[in-house]
């Protein structure tokens, strides 16, 4: 039998680790670092010494709790760290204490994906495999990196609620802006301190359920992601339309070729053997710790997205893009402000993309030349008519590059709208006069033939004047209703 | 000279006070016997006295220490081939909090590999003598500890009971040992065996000195998140009798058919303190212990699937031997094994990695914590009618080198009557009975948790009356 014809829909779940910005490790006190010699920020804990003993870290706790609030998940009063068995020299105690069964934080949702669960457990120790090949395969010798070793991670698990790998991708970023404003992670997927394995499936389209799935190891970048994910679905989608099946596997996605190979296939899977780690106790959350962790808890970007659509009006987009971004939401706010009356929060908004283009997206528009209330004057300058939008942009211009007031800077180089008192109704009248053509259709009501007149006036004025306060005015001269 | 090495550790402090003896003189006269050991029971002797440390409570009164107490610069092995010559950069909470209440390190004792074994014949570097009878095994697996103290080689020492490796190397060496409540004592730095029994504890010639040594060794350590601050000081006991005081017999360990494996010596022994506990006072009874018989199966479940954790660091990685280290990862890490884990451990390695094992674990390791808490609950319920639960520790003397090692089924056996207390977490003390047939016998009694000075003081009450000599051993 085949299957083609059928349309198949992707099913996807993420599992995210990230470690966090904690100042020790997870389980001693060896200092977090990033790029240093390797091996200096050992100790007996964290290279697993016999007789050396973990002991929880209650920064990371609090992080986690932090986390788990953020996502809406339910906070577990009394959680456990598990042994999670096997041998590697990245594990230098045969083992990795996680949690298991019981996890710190479960449930939740973040906008349209739900949260399975959250949990806290150590990173291992870097390997460097020394060797032509740089991988294990080849390598002449490996070496490790006890630093990045203990280093405290949570692991956060979606339900399989995501549909395509934009979504994934899309996610993944809300994901990343959400743990960059709580502040506790780095969030750096080339670093490695956000890292991300995908579940995928497909399924008929209005199946309800789900088809055997295989996971995606370590995408290492937001792109890495959605075509890693794409390239699984196609891969699965074909298999199945081809009549056979697919095969739960562990999967690694080589970027530069785009292709898929497998790690180990289901029979291979490792058996962990978890069993309660003897030498911690039960990780007890009180309600005073909750308190402190939900007190650190800012205004976090959906949410704010959501209040910028519902009480200002944006549009969701750009209610998005201002409130994914912490420097830009703050840099608007406070622009907001400052506006003057009659200046909207539409009209406002629409001004940061255009700051942001001229100051390149990843720059901090609060460290730009620009004051936010040097940009609220200019949105109302437009908006008062006192100057044109195109001038505007010359002002803005101007103030990128030097700072000031725009005011001052509108005065400066002549660029003050030109209003009826100013001589417009003059120069609409010289228009009239020098192109009858185009006035009689428009005073026949033919508003496509306004242009040559409006452009008259642009150019005599060197772009000065308002679009719409020279259309009003031909309108008004040719008595056109 | 050997005037020192009669008195009690307690008796050289008071002395060493009074300014009245040498701590450097005690050091060497220890020191020297130590180094001159012939019943294999050192691992290692400090080659000279460390620099006396004025006003300690200790006084410098030197103590040995289990050789699986890391100790920084100096050998650790936990009796293992695999760690043959590692010396770790750290030591043990214990260790360390002894030097600084001024009990310097003497020397480590042997032991059997990993704390696994009931005679000290598991151990890497062979067995050690008992000094009652050096063609005896001195038990296990503190036997080091036990044989030097017996011997006189030590004025006191330190090890770890797991499911009886203090108590019963204590017995069959006619010495007092502690094993205290869980969580007493600080376990980091203790090599470990399985984490949720191990407790360190002493091994002394009387019960006094097992006061004094415990009172310095319990506390909570920020290092080990399952140490408790120990809600009172441990006190020097002087009961001199038990009135008021109700001892349980456990019908489960003690009845006869359960019983019929205890030696008759060891009953008699049994029999005629419980009939001096009566003379002193005490209200004798038999009482239940419901799930006792199955302590000692949940106990070879739940300590060797620890163990099975705890020992796969021991992979030629970082530290401890490398066999095949030019060879790829997967050869190097079991030829590493194989040379460097003796047969027991290894059996008991594969006993836990296979009760852990996915489809296996409900069956083994989950009802073996079940009947865990049934043996906890077992002890509380007993608790309530009775002060403390009593059995002889050992149900045999001291047996001849060699005699069990083909049947380590046997070999368990001898657990039988000291694997539920640390399943329970309760603290017992094992203290000299008398002799059979010239052997020492142990009897031992286990309270509620933190009831260590109430057991110190029956036991000293105890003590006086029996008036065991352990001198013959020193001699
Ligand atoms: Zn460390």
């Amino acid at each position: 039998m085949t299957s083609a014809g059928i349309d198949y829909e992707p099913v996807i779940g993420l599992e995210i680790h990230v470690q966090l910005r904690t100042t020790t490790k997870m389980f001693c006190g060896c200092e977090l670092s990033f790029g240093d010699p390797p091996n200096v920020h050992t100790c007996p804990v964290c290279l697993g010494l016999p007789g050396a003993l973990p002991v929880v870290n209650a920064r990371a706790v609090h992080f986690a709790t932090m986390i788990g609030l953020a996502l809406g998940c339910e906070i577990a009063p009394r959680s456990l760290f598990h042994r999670k068995n096997y041998f590697y020299p990245d594990s230098p105690k045969g083992y990795q204490i996680s949690q298991y069964d019981v996890p710190i934080c479960s449930g939740g949702r973040l906008g349209d994906v739900r949260i399975h669960r959250v949990h806290l457990e150590e990173d291992a120790a870097k390997l460097v495999h020394v060797g032509t090949s740089g991988r294990i395969h080849g390598a002449d010798r490996s070496v490790v990196d006890f630093n990045r070793c203990g280093t405290p991670l949570v692991e956060i698990v979606t339900e399989p609620d995501i549909r395509s790998p934009a979504q994934a991708h899309e996610w993944l970023a809300l994901l990343r802006v959400t743990l960059r404003q709580l502040g506790v992670s780095d969030v750096n997927m080339e670093e490695g301190s956000l890292r991300c394995d995908a579940n995928v499936s497909v399924r008929p389209v209005g199946s309800g359920q789900l088809g055997t799935k295989t996971e995606l190891k370590n995408m290492n970048s937001f792109r890495f992601l959605e075509r890693g994910v794409a390239a699984e679905i196609a891969r699965q989608t074909e298999l199945l339309r081809g009549g056979r099946e697919v095969v739960q596997e562990t999967l690694h996605f080589d970027p530069a070729s785009g292709t898929l190979t497998s790690l180990r296939s289901k029979e291979e899977a490792h058996d962990y053997r978890y069993f309660p780690e003897p030498d911690l106790v039960p990780l007890l959350v009180s309600g005073e710790m909750l308190a402190a962790a939900r007190a650190e808890v800012p205004e976090l970007p959906a949410a704010r997205a959501a209040r910028y659509e519902r009480e200002l009006g944006l549009h969701p987009d750009r209610a998005r893009d201002l409130a994914f971004r912490a420097d830009r939401a703050a840099y608007f706010e406070r622009a907001l402000a400052s506006a003057p009356d009659g200046l909207g929060a539409v009209e406002l908004a629409n001004w940061i993309p255009q700051l942001v283009e001229r100051i390149g997206s990843d720059a901090d528009p609060s460290e730009s030349r620009v004051s936010p209330e040097a940009l609220a004057a200019l949105a109302a300058m437009v908006v008062s008519r006192q100057a044109s939008r195109d001038a505007a942009r010359e002002v803005l211009r101007t103030l990128v590059a030097e700072g000031g007031d725009p005011r001052a800077v509108v005065e400066r180089e002549g660029l003050g709208a030109l209003s009826d008192d100013g001589g417009l109704a003059d120069l609409v009248a010289r228009a009239i006069a020098a192109d009858p053509d185009a006035a009689d259709k428009v005073a026949a009501g033919n508003m496509k033939a306004i242009g040559p007149l409006v452009g008259f006036v642009m150019r005599e004025t060197k772009g000065r004047a308002d679009g719409g306060e020279v259309t009003r005015l031909i309108r008004e001269q040719l008595a056109v209703r | 000279m050997s005037e020192l090495i009669e008195l009690s550790a307690a008796q050289a402090v008071a002395r060493l006070r009074a300014r009245e003896i040498d701590a450097s003189e005690l050091f060497e006269a220890y020191r020297e016997r130590a180094a001159a050991d012939e019943l294999n029971a050192f691992t290692w002797v400090a080659s000279a006295a460390p620099e006396p440390v004025a006003d300690t409570a200790l006084c410098g009164v030197p103590v040995a220490v289990k050789d699986l107490f890391c100790t920084e610069g100096v050998p650790s092995q936990a009796g293992s081939r695999i760690l043959e010559g590692y010396r770790p950069p750290y030591t043990a909470t214990v260790v360390a909090r002894l030097a600084a209440a001024g009990a310097p390190l003497l020397g480590k004792t042997n032991q059997d590999e990993f704390a696994m074994g009931s005679s000290n014949e598991n151990s890497g570097f062979g067995p050690v003598l008992n000094p009652w009878d050096r063609s005896r095994v001195p038990g296990g697996s503190s036997g080091g500890s036990a044989a030097a103290v017996a011997a006189g080689l030590a004025p006191w020492a330190i090890g770890t009971d797991t499911g009886g490796s203090i108590r019963q190397p204590a017995a069959l060496c006619g010495l007092v040992g502690v094993k205290p409540t869980y969580g007493a004592c600080s376990r980091y730095g203790m090599i470990a065996f399985a984490s949720s029994l191990d407790q360190a504890g002493p091994l002394t010639r009387d019960v006094t000195d097992a006061a004094l040594l415990l009172s310095h060794m319990v506390g909570h350590d920020p290092m080990d998140s399952t140490s408790v601050a120990f809600p009172e000081p441990i006190t020097l006991p002087s009961a001199e009798d038990l009135r008021g005081l109700r001892f349980g017999v456990p019908e489960e360990l003690l009845g006869d058919q359960a019983g019929a494996g205890i030696e008759p010596g060891v009953r008699a022994s049994f029999e005629a303190t419980l009939a001096l506990a009566e003379e002193l006072g005490a209200e004798v009874d038999t009482c239940r212990l419901p799930h006792a018989p199955h302590a000692l199966s949940a106990y070879y479940l739940i300590a060797p699937a620890e163990a099975s954790a705890n020992l796969a660091r021991f992979d030629g990685v970082r530290y401890g031997s490398r066999v095949a280290g030019d060879r790829d990862l997967e050869t190097m890490y079991s030829e590493t094994r194989a040379a460097g884990f003796g047969p027991e451990v290894k059996r008991r390695i594969m006993l836990g990695t296979y009760a852990l094992s996915s489809g296996y674990y409900d069956a083994f390791y989950g009802t073996a914590l079940k009947v865990r808490t049934k043996i906890a609950e077992d002890f509380r319920e007993a608790f309530r009618r009775f002060d403390f639960v009593v059995t002889p520790t050992s149900p045999w003397t001291a047996f001849p080198l060699g005699s069990k090692t083909d049947d380590p089924l046997a070999m368990y056996l001898n657990d039988f009557c000291t694997v539920p207390m640390p399943l329970a977490g309760i603290p017992a003390i094992s203290l000299p009975s008398g002799l059979a047939d010239g052997l020492p016998v142990g009897f031992q009694l286990a309270g509620p948790a933190f009831s260590e000075n109430r057991l110190l003081e029956a036991a000293h009450a105890l003590e006086r009356a029996i008036g065991f000599d352990g001198s013959r051993a020193r001699a």
